[in-house]
């Protein structure tokens, strides 16, 4: 495979790539001096050097890998990714810039590893029986990539349409339960809009610079869309930030009713995929693979939305979540703020544990999370519960 | 050694998802190789030009009003000799529909060469943004003798400060929406280079935007000089936002009437003005800066693109030409709330804008006004119909003021039947 083949490009791409090959890797290595992200910390300019030159077949090149990061410095708290695949290859033709990333933002996780997947619902123990006096709802969502199929980044009008049409002719054959509608973003009439807004299932054009500097958001809104299932438990987002986003959700703390919906649309949607000769992107080592390397792995965000109003304010609240290796949010999501003492906790690991092994730390986290609450609650103490570190 | 990823392209693979595609059977069974890194040609085969053909039922901009699936299936597998590529060009138009009342342009050039590789796109384009302006029959007139310019010295009871503007972009390098990181450094050394050998009232100084200090960075927002990142999204869809702020900055004399701005939506965006209403003045300073400053380029084999279909090349269609905005800041509290206003800026080809510049509002009566033309005239005929524009207005408001009735005047000649 001639991955320096110049001719393979999509329509839309950085093809400015050969003509930058006029100057050399210092004049075109980016400044990244002020940068704080997973990216700025691994480019040497040696490592620009080696890399400025290969593209992977669909024409994407490390510039479209790395534009993201240049043009978001980050923030000096948090510690952003900084770039991105546009098609299943990048991660191999730029392992040498995705790979130190990759182990540096998945806790040491090595080119060697292999990433063990499991999306067997038995295998989950108890997770039905979070108290629903704090646990005011829970939810598990992922990611699926298409194989062939260059991803949100690089993938032109045409791909895009043919992700939708593929998706939407899977999803059409889920049956029982799972059986739902397809909402695409262009056609939706004003009452669906002004539905899936209440229902909170709608997205929106992304905002965020992160996702922007991409070019995720490029022909917003064709062959963008929402489905799900009629008892509103089940919902997949297509081509937004993946090309698949898959959400099972309900209120209350039946973590447990939620996994198994989880795991049987997912093995659904992927059995129906196959019928049709396509599959998702997986492999040994990375397990699934999407977008953002933050997501490799499961792509897994298991949480809930918990009601946490003394814990929060207790000094070793930081402490305690990340021993759980649990992570917390606003309830608008990433990059939001608490309202009311309710948070979302959430497993902060993707890559090196399975799907089962995620949902079961948030399991036992979050029960240990709501007697420490209730504790504090009755003036308790609380040292006597603090965990090991996972 | 074929990576993991050369099997995962097998041959079943492909072949399915080319028949899923639609693609017909002898395309399927050239692609249903082992060794299966898809060409462009086999792409082509994979995603004919209607698959791509982007969805603008909703659009109302220029691209979209030209842009036919015929014009797009011609077009869509060229790219000029830097490898900028139509869909590259028109990728702001297609995210950005625009608005029911303005009509945006909704694409941009890559490089020079993107105005003739794509000229079937193109010129539709600046017909429609030009009054009718054909860039294959026409030429364009550049004059830059401000001694030409009469009768523009303006009343400063009425009028606040003077300014004109245009953009130069240099040959050789590719645009803002194109560039790479080298050629913006370029452009940026290129420039200061240039700018260092002014004299007199004209010598000055560059700030890099990098490198600014934060007491730098207060006083140039003081004087309104700094330019922020773009948040538009016209432009960033354009991706003139890229790496930001590597290689952006603004030089300024020392007196503080002559500007020129970096690697912002043009390669330089230079500018001349002043407090009152001294337009000769502030045209007169235009001009020479401008040609100084291409001498100096000149004498270390640089140029700026121009040619006689377009005149100077910058990065929008809008701004072809002259790439020249002369106006004025103009109190009109009485004209201003008359219903005629409109129509007598028609016609005088002038256009209003608020004082924060486009897309702001008017703040107690105090207008930008300036001429709506680029293309197709001279900067010193464009200046003239601003002065003599600007001085009519004035007209009106003193007869307003004194309780006297106004007219509208007759339609400045335009090219377009």
């Amino acid at each position: 495979m001639n991955i320096n083949q110049v001719d393979a490009t999509m329509p839309f791409g950085n093809t400015h790539n050969q003509l930058k090959m006029n100057y050399t890797a210092e004049q075109e290595y980016p400044d990244l001096s002020k940068h704080n992200n997973h990216m700025a910390k691994v480019l040497t300019l040696e490592m620009y050097a080696n890399l400025r030159d290969k593209q992977t077949p669909s024409g994407f090149t490390l510039d479209d890998v790395i534009q993201t990061g240049v043009d978001n410095p980050g923030h000096p708290f948090i510690m952003t990714v900084g770039c991105v695949a546009g098609d299943e290859e990048t991660y191999e033709v730029f392992k040498d810039l995705l790979d130190p990333v990759i182990e540096d933002r998945h806790g040491g996780y090595k080119p060697t590893d292999k990433h063990k997947t499991d999306l067997n619902p038995d295998n989950l123990q108890g997770g039905d029986d979070l108290d629903p006096n704090y646990v005011l709802s829970s939810r598990v969502r992922t990611g699926r990539s298409i194989r062939g199929f260059c991803l949100p980044p690089h993938c032109s009008r045409g791909e895009r349409r043919g992700i939708e049409g593929l998706s939407v002719e899977a999803l059409g054959a889920l049956d029982g339960d799972l059986k739902g509608k397809y909402y695409a973003l262009k056609d939706m009439t004003e009452e669906e809009q002004q539905q899936l807004i209440d229902d909170h299932f709608l997205f929106d054009k992304p905002v965020s610079p992160l996702l922007l500097a991409s070019g995720m958001a490029r022909d917003w809104p064709d062959a963008r869309g929402i489905w799900h299932n009629d008892n509103k438990t089940f919902l997949v987002w297509v081509n937004e930030e993946d090309h698949l986003r898959v959400i099972s959700m309900q209120k209350g703390g039946n973590m447990k009713e939620v996994f198994t919906r989880f795991c049987t649309g997912l093995t659904k949607i992927e059995e129906l995929f196959k019928e049709k000769g396509h599959e998702f992107m997986w492999n040994e080592h990375l397990g699934y693979v999407l977008t953002c390397p933050s997501n490799l792995g499961t792509g897994l965000r298991g949480g809930v939305h918990v009601k946490l109003p003394n814990l929060s304010k207790h000094e070793k609240f930081g402490e305690i979540l990340k021993r759980l290796r649990l992570q917390k949010r606003g309830t608008g999501g990433v990059d939001t703020a608490a309202v009311g003492g309710v948070f979302d906790i959430s497993n902060a690991d993707r890559l090196g544990f399975s799907e089962v092994e995620l949902v079961q730390m948030v399991v036992d986290g979050v029960k240990l999370l709501v007697d420490m609450e209730k504790c504090l609650e009755a003036g308790q103490s609380i040292d006597d519960l603090m965990p090991e570190q996972k | 050694m074929a990576s993991s990823f050369a099997k995962v392209m097998s041959s079943r693979t492909t072949g399915l998802l080319m028949a899923s595609l639609g693609a017909g059977a002898v395309a399927t069974g050239y692609l249903m190789s082992d060794n299966a890194a898809i060409s462009a040609d086999q792409r082509r085969k994979l995603y004919p030009p209607s698959a791509d053909y982007p969805d603008l039922r909703k659009h109302n901009n220029c691209m979209a009003s030209a842009l036919t699936p015929a014009i797009y299936a011609k077009l869509r597998d060229k790219v000029t000799p830097n490898n900028w590529t139509l869909d590259q060009c028109i990728q702001t138009g297609v995210d950005n529909p625009g608005h029911p009342f303005i009509k945006t342009v909704g694409m941009v050039a890559g490089d020079e060469e993107s105005y003739e590789v794509f000229a079937e796109i193109f010129d539709p384009v600046i017909k429609d943004r030009h009054n009718g302006y054909d860039p294959r029959t026409m030429k364009h007139p550049t004059d830059l003798d401000a001694s030409k310019i009469h009768s523009a010295m303006f009343d400063e009871n009425y009028v606040l400060s003077s300014r004109v503007r245009t953009g130069r972009s240099i040959r050789g390098l590719s645009l803002p929406p194109a560039c790479s990181r080298s050629e913006r450094r370029e452009v940026e050394r290129v420039t200061v280079q240039a700018l260092a050998g002014l004299k007199g009232d004209l010598a000055g100084r560059y700030y890099s935007l990098t490198e600014m200090t934060e007491q730098e960075q207060q006083r140039l927002i003081d004087d309104h000089f700094l330019f922020d990142k773009p948040v538009s999204p016209l432009l960033t869809c354009a991706f003139m936002a890229r790496d930001w702020p590597d290689a952006r900055g603004i030089w300024h004399n020392n007196e503080k009437t002559f500007l020129i701005w970096i690697n912002e939506e043009d390669h330089t965006r230079v500018i001349s003005m002043e407090k009152g209403g001294n337009m000769k003045r502030v045209f007169e300073r235009f001009c020479r800066g401008l040609k100084q400053v291409e001498r100096l380029i000149q004498e270390r084999g640089w140029e700026f693109m121009w040619n006689e279909r377009l005149g100077y090349v910058l990065t929008c269609p809008s701004n072809l030409g002259t790439g020249l905005r002369a106006g004025v800041h103009v109190r009109l509290p009485k004209l201003s709330k008359d219903p005629r206003f409109n129509k007598i800026l028609d016609n005088l080809r002038l256009q209003k804008r608020g004082t924060g510049g486009v897309d702001t509002a008017a703040v107690g009566d105090i207008f930008d006004i300036s001429n709506l033309d680029r293309l197709g005239k001279s900067e010193v005929e464009l200046v003239q119909i601003v002065v003599d524009g600007v001085n009519y207005l004035i007209e009106c408001e003193k007869r307003l003021e004194k309780g006297q009735d106004i007219k509208i005047p007759a339609p400045i000649q335009q090219f377009r039947k």
